[in-house]
C-alpha cells in the first residue's frame, strides 16, 4: 500500500491511505531586536543598548545567503525569518501538516561574553518563545536557551523553565570552548536531569577557537562541513568522560549534523576503548552501548550515499533507527523537505519512527 | 597467518607504514651541528615534546615486544632495526618497508634549531637505516610550520634514493590546504615525490574544534577527525587545483570514516559550490584520485560483512595500502598480516600493485 507524507484520503488504486504523522525537531525562530527589549529587564535593555551582545571576534564566515536563509523564507512584512509566528505555520507548519514543531532559536546567547548579560539573554529568547510563540500554537514546544559556558547559570534558568509545559529540551551548540565532558557543563547535567529533559546540541557557535584540531580554515563551506567533526569530538568527551554513569537518565539530542558518521566513529571508540580502558574508569562498557542508549540525532543535513541501497546499509550499521528524528532545519537554505529527505527505499516502520514516532517518545508528544 | 595465506597469489608484499622512531636525541648528536649539541646538553632541551605517542601508554608499542622495545634504556637504533627485522619484515615477508619517523621538529618553535633537528633525523636515517637494509624506504622528516625551511629539507633529499615521501603530521598549525602552506606543497609537488601525513603532532592549537581534551583516549580517537579536517581543507581550498600531481597517503588514520566524509563533502558542494569555484568535480573524486589510505588501524565493525560494506562505499579497490603501524598495538599480532576478511583480489592490490604504484617502486 503506498504510503504518503501528506493526507490525500486514497491512493489511486482508492486504498486507504495511512497518513504518517511528522514531527519536526529543529525549526528555528529567531528574535528581532523590538522583541529582545521588550523581554529584557530596563537594566539588561539598558545594557543592551549601550554595549550589544558582545562576542568572540574574528572567528566568522561570510555565509552563503542573508540570515543563512532559504530565499523565499522572507515574510512579506519585512520581518527576518524565523521571526514571524504566522509565516512559519503557514510556510511549515500547515504546508507539511506537521504534528509538531520543536524551536530551536539561534541566538548566540551561548556566546555572550558576559555571562551575566547572557543569562539576562537567555530568560528573555525563552519568554519570547513561550509568550510568543507557543502560547499562540499547540503544536509547537520550545528549548531552553542557557548561557552554557557558564554551568551555575544555565542551571538556576534551567531550574526557572524546567516545569514549564511548553520546554522540551535544553539547548547549546556544538562549537564550545571546552569539550563537552568537561566538569564546567556538569551543573547543567544535573539540572537538566532532574526535570529529565534532553541536552540538545545544535549545529553552530564559534568556540574561541578554530573548528578543526589543526586550525582555523578559509571558507564557509568548510566550517558548515566541519561541525561534523565537532559533534564527534562532542560525543567523544561525553562518552569518554562517563557522564551517562555519572547522570542516570542524561540524554543528548544532536541536531544538524547529520548521522552517518556515528557509524565509523562507534567502531573507532570501541577499539581505542579496548586498548585504553584503564584511562576512562567511569566508562563501564563499551562507546557504542551509551550512544546507542542516551543519543538521539536528528536527520538533516541527511546523508546521500552514491548508490541508493548504501543508504539501508547505512542505517543497518547505524543500528540507531529508534533514535534518528526528522528535521527540516527550517528556514535555513539547506531545509531538508519532509516529503522527499527520506529515500523512498526506507521501509514504513523505519520511515514512522525517524518522522514521529521517536521524536514522540523522547519529548512526550502524543501523536 | 593471514598475510602469508593470502600470499600465494603474488609474491612482493610493502608494508608502507613502520616507524623508525628515534631511540634516545644521543643518537642525533653524530648529525647535529656542534652549536645545537652544545645547545642541547646545556640546555634543558629533551627534543620535541609531542605527546602523540607516549612511551608508557599501551598502543604506542604492543605488549608483546615492549621489553625488546624499551630494551631496559639499553635499546640504540641498532637493535630497534633488527626488532623490526625480526619480527615484521622476515616473519611477514615484506620486500619493502616504508619507514615513517614521528620526531615532531614542527613542535620546535625555534625553527632553526627545529631544522637542524630535521636534518640529523633524516642522515640518521639515511646512514643507520636505509644503508642497514635494503628492503627499506624512509620518509623526509620537514620543519613543516615554517615552510621557507621546509622547502630546503625536501630539496636536500629529494633526489636521495630510498626516501620516497615527505611526512607531515596530520595536526598543524593551520590546515593544509590554506594558502600559507602553498611554498611547501609547491616543493613536494615538484619533488615529483608524494606527502604522507601520519597521526599526531604538536602544533600548540587544540586538536578538536571544541578545545582540548582531557584524556590521551580522547586524542587518540579523535585523531580521526584531524584527518578527516585535513582533507576537506586539501579538496576544498584547491590544493590539487594548484598542483594537481600532488599525492597523499593518509596514515594510520583509520578509513572507515572515509564514506560518510566523501557523502557529506559532495552534500556541501552542491549547495556551497560557489564558495570554492575551483572545485570543478565532486568533491568525492578529488579524494579518490589524490588520496590513499593505510590499511591500519581498521577501526574495524564487530561484523566483517559491515567491513566489506565500507570498502563497497569507500570504492576502495585503488585506495588502500597494506601497514603494519609497528611498533603501535592495532591488532593481537605483533605485525598483524592481512585481515581474513579482505577478498582475495584485493588483498593483491593491498599488499602490492596499490603502494607499488603509489611509490613508483620497481
Amino acid at each position: 500500500m503506498a504510503v504518503s507524507l501528506t493526507s490525500p484520503l486514497q491512493d489511486r488504486t482508492g486504498a486507504e491511505v495511512v497518513r504518517t504523522p511528522i514531527i519536526d525537531t529543529d525549526v528555528h525562530v529567531y528574535i528581532q531586536p523590538d522583541d529582545l527589549e521588550r523581554h529584557l529587564s530596563p537594566f539588561w535593555r539598558d545594557h543592551y543598548l549601550n554595549f550589544g551582545k558582545r562576542t568572540y571576534d574574528g572567528m566568522l564566515f561570510p555565509r552563503s545567503m542573508p540570515m543563512a536563509a532559504r530565499h523565499d523564507a522572507w515574510p512579506p512584512n519585512g520581518d527576518i525569518p524565523g521571526a514571524n509566528l504566522e509565516f512559519t505555520q503557514m510556510q511549515l507548519l500547515d504546508e507539511f501538516d506537521m504534528d509538531y514543531a520543536i524551536l530551536t532559536p539561534l541566538t548566540g546567547t551561548g556566546e555572550v561574553l558576559n555571562f551575566d548579560f547572557g543569562l539576562a539573554h537567555a530568560q528573555a529568547v525563552n519568554d519570547y518563545q513561550i509568550e510568543d510563540w507557543c502560547a499562540h500554537d499547540s503544536r509547537m514546544r520550545a528549548s531552553i536557551i542557557i548561557p552554557y559556558e557558564d554551568g551555575p547559570l544555565s542551571a538556576e534558568e534551567i531550574h526557572r523553565l524546567g516545569n514549564h509545559p511548553s520546554m522540551a529540551q535544553v539547548f547549546l551548540v556544538t562549537r564550545t570552548r571546552d569539550p563537552l565532558g568537561s566538569r564546567r557543563y556538569w551543573p547543567i547535567y544535573e539540572a537538566a536531569c532532574e526535570y529529565d529533559l534532553p541536552i540538545a546540541v545544535h549545529f553552530g557557535g564559534v568556540g574561541g577557537s578554530g573548528i578543526t584540531g589543526a586550525g582555523s580554515p578559509t571558507y564557509y563551506i568548510e566550517d558548515h562541513a566541519g561541525m561534523a567533526q565537532s559533534f564527534q569530538s562532542q560525543v567523544t568527551s561525553i562518552v569518554s568522560q562517563g557522564l551517562f554513569e555519572i547522570f542516570d537518565n542524561l540524554k543528548f539530542v544532536l541536531i544538524e549534523g547529520g548521522f552517518a558518521w556515528m557509524i565509523p566513529l562507534m567502531w573507532r571508540l570501541d577499539r581505542t576503548w579496548e586498548k585504553l580502558h584503564k584511562e576512562l574508569p567511569r566508562v563501564k562498557k563499551p562507546p557504542s552501548e551509551y550512544i546507542r542508549e542516551h543519543m538521539w540525532i536528528s536527520t538533516q543535513p541527511i546523508e546521500e550515499p552514491l548508490y541508493p541501497h548504501q543508504f539501508n546499509q547505512m542505517l543497518d550499521q547505524l543500528d540507531m533507527t529508534d533514535r534518528l528524528m526528522f528535521a527540516s532545519d527550517y528556514p535555513h537554505w539547506d531545509f531538508d523537505n519532509p516529503m522527499r529527505a527520506i529515500p523512498s527505499t526506507v521501509a514504513d516502520a523505519a520511515r514512522r519512527r525517524i518522522m514521529a514516532e521517536n521524536a514522540s517518545e523522547l519529548y512526550d508528544l502524543p501523536i | 597467518m593471514a598475510l602469508l595465506a593470502g600470499q600465494k597469489a603474488f609474491s612482493v608484499v610493502i608494508d608502507c607504514d613502520i616507524h623508525n622512531e628515534v631511540p634516545h636525541l644521543e643518537e642525533l648528536y653524530p648529525y647535529l651541528p656542534q652549536h645545537w649539541v652544545d645547545y642541547t646538553e646545556e640546555s634543558s632541551f629533551e627534543g620535541p615534546d609531542a605527546n602523540d605517542y607516549p612511551e608508557m601508554v599501551a598502543t604506542t608499542v604492543h605488549p608483546d615486544i615492549r621489553d625488546d622495545y624499551f630494551g631496559d634504556g639499553r635499546c640504540n637504533t641498532a637493535t630497534r632495526v633488527r626488532l623490526i627485522q625480526d619480527r615484521v619484515l622476515d616473519p611477514l615477508g615484506i620486500s619493502v618497508a616504508v619507514l615513517n619517523n614521528a620526531f615532531r621538529v614542527p613542535s620546535i618553535h625555534s625553527v632553526d634549531l627545529a631544522a637542524s633537528m630535521a636534518t640529523a633525523v633524516n642522515t640518521w636515517q639515511r646512514e643507520q637505516w636505509l644503508e642497514a637494509d635494503k628492503r627499506f624506504r624512509a620518509s623526509i622528516v620537514v620543519p613543516s610550520h615554517n615552510p621557507v625551511a621546509a622547502v630546503q629539507e625536501i630539496r636536500r633529499w629529494q633526489n636521495t634514493p630510498g626516501f620516497v615521501q615527505i611526512l607531515l603530521p596530520v595536526r598543524s598549525h593551520v590546515p593544509y590546504g590554506v594558502r600559507n602552506m602553498d611554498l611547501l606543497f609547491e616543493a613536494i609537488a615538484d619533488s615529483g615525490l608524494p606527502a604522507a601525513i601520519n597521526f599526531g603532532g604538536a602544533p600548540g592549537v587544540p586538536p578538536t574544534g571544541v578545545g582540548w581534551p582531557q584524556t590521551y583516549y580522547e586524542l587518540h580517537a579523535g585523531m580521526a577527525q584531524v584527518f578527516q579536517s585535513q582533507v576537506m581543507s586539501m579538496v576544498y581550498e584547491g590544493l590539487f587545483d594548484r598542483y594537481p600531481q600532488l599525492r597523499i597517503v593518509l596514515l594510520e588514520g583509520g578509513f572507515t570514516w572515509a564514506p560518510s566524509l566523501m557523502w557529506r563533502m559532495n552534500k556541501e558542494w552542491k549547495g556551497l559550490r560557489h564558495n570554492v569555484p575551483w572545485v570543478k568535480n565532486w568533491p568525492a573524486d578529488y579524494i579518490r584520485t589524490h588520496f590513499r589510505w593505510s590499511l591500519q588501524p581498521l577501526d574495524a565493525p564487530d561484523d566483517p560483512d559491515q567491513m566489506l560494506e565500507i570498502l563497497d562505499m569507500m570504492e576502495a579497490d585503488d585506495l588502500l595500502m597494506f601497514s603494519t603501524d609497528f611498533p603501535h598495538w592495532q591488532q593481537k599480532e605483533v605485525a598483524p598480516g592481512v585481515p581474513d576478511w579482505m577478498p582475495e583480489d584485493l588483498r593483491r592490490k593491498v599488499c602490492f600493485e596499490n603502494p607499488r604504484a603509489f611509490y613508483s617502486l620497481e
